[in-house]
C-alpha cells in the first residue's frame, strides 16, 4: 500500500549533522549487518567444523587464528559489544527517556567508550585463558 | 498491516511509515533482542570457562542438555534477530516495491538455511554422529 502523501524515510545519511549520536545510530545498523552476515556464517562454519572430521576443523582453527582471521574476530567481537550497549539504549529510548540533548548525546558516547573497553576486555580474558 | 493496539494513531492515519505495517514486528525484535543478550552472555561465559576450545571439548559441551539445548536456542534466536534487523534495514533503503518484497524472500530464505544448517550440524554432535 503506498500512502496518498509518502511519509518520509529514515535515515537520511546526507542531511544528518554528524555527531555522537547520529554516528551511534548508524553504527547500529552497520554492526548488526556485520554480525548477521559475518557473524552468522562464522557460527555456521564453527557448528558444522565441529561436527565433521579433524581435518575440517583444522581448516576452520587455521582461518580463525590467521591474522585477517583474527582482524574479522576481533572487529566481530567489537562489532557485537557496541550493537549490545546501543541497542541496550535504544530500549531505554523506546520507553521514551533519554532523548534530553546533553543525556542523550552522553550516552551515544559511553556506547562507544564500553564496546571499546568490553572488546578489550574479552580479548585480554580469551588470550590469558589460553 | 498493523492497526492493532501497538499502532499509534498517528501510525493509523498516515500510512505506517516505510514498511507499512510492523507494530507487531518492531515489539518481536525487541523481544528477540532481549533473548539474545541472555543467550549471548551464556554463549561467551561458556567459550570463558570451558578449559580448551579444541573439537574434542567443545563437542563434548554440546553432547550436554546444557550446551546443546542453549546453543541451539541462540541459533534460533540469532537467526531470527538478524533477519528481523536486515528486514527494517531493507524497508528503509529499497524504495521500489518489487525489490523490497525479493529482498524480504531472499533474506528469510537465507536465513532459514542457515540456521537449518547450524541446528542440523548441532544435532549430529549432540546425538553422537560426531
Amino acid at each position: 500500500m503506498t500512502p496518498k502523501h509518502p511519509r518520509p524515510l529514515s535515515p537520511h545519511l546526507t542531511i544528518w549533522k554528524w555527531g555522537p549520536h547520529m554516528l551511534v545510530s548508524i553504527l547500529h545498523r552497520i554492526t548488526g549487518g556485520a554480525l548477521t552476515v559475518a557473524g552468522l556464517a562464522i557460527l555456521v562454519w564453527w557448528l558444522v567444523a565441529l561436527s565433521g572430521d579433524a581435518a575440517g576443523h583444522a581448516r576452520f582453527v587455521a582461518a580463525a587464528t590467521h591474522p585477517l582471521g583474527m582482524l574479522v574476530l576481533v572487529g566481530l567481537t567489537w562489532a557485537f559489544w557496541q550493537h549490545l550497549f546501543s541497542g541496550l539504549r535504544h530500549l531505554v529510548l523506546d520507553i521514551g527517556a533519554g532523548y534530553e540533548l546533553k543525556v542523550n548525546r552522553f550516552w551515544a558516547v559511553m556506547t562507544i567508550a564500553a564496546s571499546l573497553f568490553f572488546t578489550a576486555l574479552s580479548w585480554a580474558m580469551f588470550m590469558g585463558m589460553l | 498491516m498493523s492497526t492493532g493496539k501497538s499502532s499509534t494513531p498517528l501510525g493509523k492515519v498516515r500510512g505506517l511509515g516505510s514498511a507499512h505495517e510492523g507494530g507487531n514486528h518492531w515489539l518481536a525484535e525487541r523481544f528477540g533482542a532481549v533473548a539474545l543478550l541472555l543467550l549471548s552472555a551464556w554463549l561467551l561465559a561458556s567459550l570463558l570457562m570451558l578449559p580448551d576450545l579444541d573439537q574434542r571439548t567443545l563437542a563434548e559441551y554440546l553432547r550436554s542438555p546444557m550446551g546443546a539445548v542453549p546453543m541451539a536456542l541462540f541459533v534460533i534466536t540469532a537467526f531470527m534477530h538478524g533477519l528481523d534487523g536486515l528486514k527494517v534495514v531493507v524497508d528503509d533503503y529499497v524504495h521500489h516495491e518489487g525489490n523490497r518484497i525479493a529482498l524480504h524472500f531472499i533474506l528469510t530464505m537465507a536465513a532459514i538455511g542457515g540456521a537449518a544448517l547450524a541446528l542440523f550440524a548441532l544435532a549430529k554432535i549432540a546425538f553422537g554422529a560426531a
